[in-house]
């Protein structure tokens, strides 16, 4: 079912919006910025030195603000926009020097796309908007309905597959442009703000459904999304992109623990650190001195699940073991405290000083 | 002070000599290809003929229960179907049928026409922009000049007849079909094109699958356009030797028959109703399908 994994390697892509481009790509590479390069020359920098290595199998967040530049990056990588300058490799394949029968071919095999505001053909059934990847890559009525059907049920349509678009709610559409994905049996998935139309229950179900989607099937996905509680929830490694450079990109633990700039603490600060970080971030090496006894604690659990079961248990020391209870870490509780708090703590500090500066500002 | 009032016109023996180089040069091509011109529009006058032929040909009730048909298919609402039985019964007793089956089997042919040369160069215009922009200038003028000029050069190289009167109302009537099928396409969602780019359509997959079903809604409200541009040009057509309802209005008027032209001209009213409905509700149940990208 798995149609071979891709990597994608994103290197040195520029991408200017504009008359002409190519005579400015000089310029930006060289280091002419943003705002110059719109108020001087009346071009926009939409994508400015972009290098991400995306592993195969894994899930790749994107996250930004508008107009960071989420969906010009996304739309390099099936090429719906070219880029001015960079290469983007694809299992080892460049996509920029494909011709326009190749390009064809590849998004027909190798990619599937779901849109922020669904996409579907509201002239077509659920059914037929499932296969459409399908139909366009000719594969006969019979065979891609069967395959159609298996997805509608997968994504939990069964039933509406002979309905409109219209006469479902957003929720249900979405789950239609995911099954039309999925149909395509594409190595990568796009999702660009997939979800960010829904409303919030129903957006965790589907970011449930992606993930337990994702456990079995083992996709390229570049996931977009301008929310940090979705990005560290679904996302193996994280790209924060702003004014289309990126500037951190890397495990969600570690921007967790360590944000690159101001722009990202924000983004940061309000996020529940005992739901996302996991042991594995904060734990240290066994000490020599193994004590037998310790609890265990799985391997990828959450701070907050680990600070309960520790309080719960005699000891305030536990042993991190992966799911065949090989010994990885050991963890304290203190350290887990410290870790949870540490961004409130962070957070009080810096509403200290906003007071303070409101006072000051007073005082003057 | 005389030049003031009178406008510095060109010289009037060189606006002669280019009427006189014009007029003869239609009519040598007319003389010299005239009886090829004929053969080539021979198979649309059968074509003409065999509608007509059908329509007046059959029993009134036939011709009543499929037109109800079409109309019930066509808006699916008891009140479109209603209204159209209505109107046909009332042209009937008026003593307007046979004449009423003419103008219907001449719009009917001259929509169908306008269809299928209209939705082409409509897509073409989308495709090519550029040219595009010339077309739709064309389109312009065509849509202003005064219908009468259109019959004179179709007349002098086709004479008097029910061909010509065909030409003259397709090329009054085709220029909604071409523009609302052009607009329609660019009117589709952004997003949706990019999902048929996403999933490799190529381009007359996109064209086929996607851009026209949506656009669908737009180019009915188009051939909307167009049949009624077409009845409307019924009566001019009839001066050139069309039958049907537009010449007995044209009868009305010459020899000041105020009831005659009513009466006709109710009736072509009422046909424009019943086209107008079926197709108007055609194109509404289309875009109910479509609501939902607002
Ligand atoms: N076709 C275009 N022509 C000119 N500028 C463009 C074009 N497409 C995007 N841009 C500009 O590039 C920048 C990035 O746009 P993009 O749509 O990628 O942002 P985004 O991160 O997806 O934002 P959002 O969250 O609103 O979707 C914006 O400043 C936008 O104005
Ligand atoms: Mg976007």
């Amino acid at each position: 079912m798995i149609n071979g994994q891709a990597s994608i390697e994103i290197r040195d892509l520029y991408k200017i919006f504009g008359r002409s481009p190519e005579q400015h790509v000089g310029r930006v590479r060289s280091g002419l910025s943003k705002a110059e390069l719109g108020k001087v020359h009346g071009h926009i920098l939409g994508l400015n030195n972009i290098n991400i290595s995306m592993p195969a199998g894994k899930i790749q967040v994107i996250m930004g603000l508008s107009g960071s530049g989420k969906s010009t990056l996304i739309r390099h990588i099936n090429r719906l926009i070219e880029p001015t300058f960079g290469s983007i490799m694809i299992d080892g394949r460049n996509i920029l020097e494909m011709s326009e029968l190749e390009l064809r071919e590849f998004r027909r095999n190798k990619t599937a796309m779901v849109f922020q505001r669904f996409a579907l053909l509201p002239h077509r059934t659920v059914l037929d908007n499932v296969i459409f990847g399908l139909e366009v890559r000719g594969i006969d009525k019979a065979r891609s309905r069967a395959i159609g059907m298996r997805w509608i049920e997968r994504v939990g349509l069964v039933g509406f597959e002979k309905r409109y678009p219209e006469e479902l709610s957003g929720g249900m559409q979405q789950r239609v442009g995911l099954a039309r994905a999925l149909s395509n049996d594409a190595s990568i998935l796009l999702m660009d703000e997939a979800y960010s139309a829904l409303d919030p229950l129903i957006r965790t179900d589907m970011q449930t459904m992606l993930l337990e989607l994702q456990a079995e099937l083992k996709k390229t996905v570049v996931f977009i999304t301008h929310d940090l509680d979705e990005a560290l929830r679904l996302g193996d490694q994280i790209v924060i992109l702003r004014d289309g450079s990126i500037i951190q990109q890397g495990h969600s633990q570690d921007i967790l623990l360590n944000p690159a700039d101001d722009y990202i603490e924000r983004f940061v600060k309000d996020v529940n650190r005992a739901r996302f970080l996991k042991v594995d971030a904060v734990m240290e090496p066994i000490p020599p001195s193994v004590n037998r006894s310790l609890p265990t604690l799985m391997s990828g659990s959450t701070l907050e699940t680990a600070a309960v079961e520790l309080t719960n248990s005699p000891s305030y020391e536990a042993t991190v073991v992966d799911s065949a209870g090989k010994p990885l870490g050991a963890v304290s509780l203190r350290k887990i405290t410290a870790a949870m708090s540490s961004a409130i703590a962070k957070h009080e500090a810096m509403k200290r000083d906003v007071a303070i500066d409101a006072v000051d500002a007073c005082d003057r | 002070m005389e030049w003031l009032f009178k406008f510095p016109q060109l010289d009037a023996d060189f606006l002669l000599t280019i009427k006189r180089a014009t007029d003869g040069s239609l009519r040598s091509i007319t003389r010299l290809y005239g009886d090829t011109i004929e053969n080539f529009f021979y198979p649309l006058q059968q074509v003409l003929i065999f509608f007509e032929d059908i329509i007046t040909g059959s029993p009134w009730p036939l011709v009543i229960v499929v037109l109800a048909g079409v109309a019930w298919f066509a808006a699916r609402r008891w009140s479109v179907v209603a209204a159209v039985v209505g109107t046909l019964i009332a042209i009937g007793l008026l003593g307007l049928w046979q004449d009423a089956m003419k103008t219907i089997s001449l719009v009917f042919t001259a929509t169908v026409f306008s269809i299928a040369l209209g939705m082409p160069l409509g897509i073409f215009m989308n495709r090519f922009q550029r040219v595009g922009a010339v077309i739709e200038t064309v389109l312009d003028v065509m849509q202003t000049m005064p219908p009468f000029v259109y019959l004179i050069p179709v007349v002098m190289l086709l004479g008097i007849g029910r061909v010509p009167g065909f030409i003259a109302v397709v090329i009054y009537a085709v220029p909604p079909i071409i523009r609302l099928t052009d607009l329609g396409i660019r009117l589709v969602d952004k997003e949706v094109l990019e999902a048929a780019d996403a999933y490799g359509c190529s381009r007359g997959q996109k064209l086929w699958k996607v851009q026209m079903p949506l656009a669908m809604p737009t180019i009915m409200a188009g051939v909307n356009q167009t049949i009624m541009m077409a009845l409307g040009m019924v009566v001019i057509a009839s001066m050139i030797g069309v039958q049907g309802l537009g010449l007995n209005v044209l009868q009305a008027i010459a020899n000041q028959y105020f009831t005659q032209g009513i009466f006709n001209g109710f009736a072509i009213v009422g046909i424009a109703i019943i086209f107008d409905r079926t197709s108007q509700a055609y194109g509404r149940r289309l875009q109910m399908r479509q609501a939902t990208r607002a």
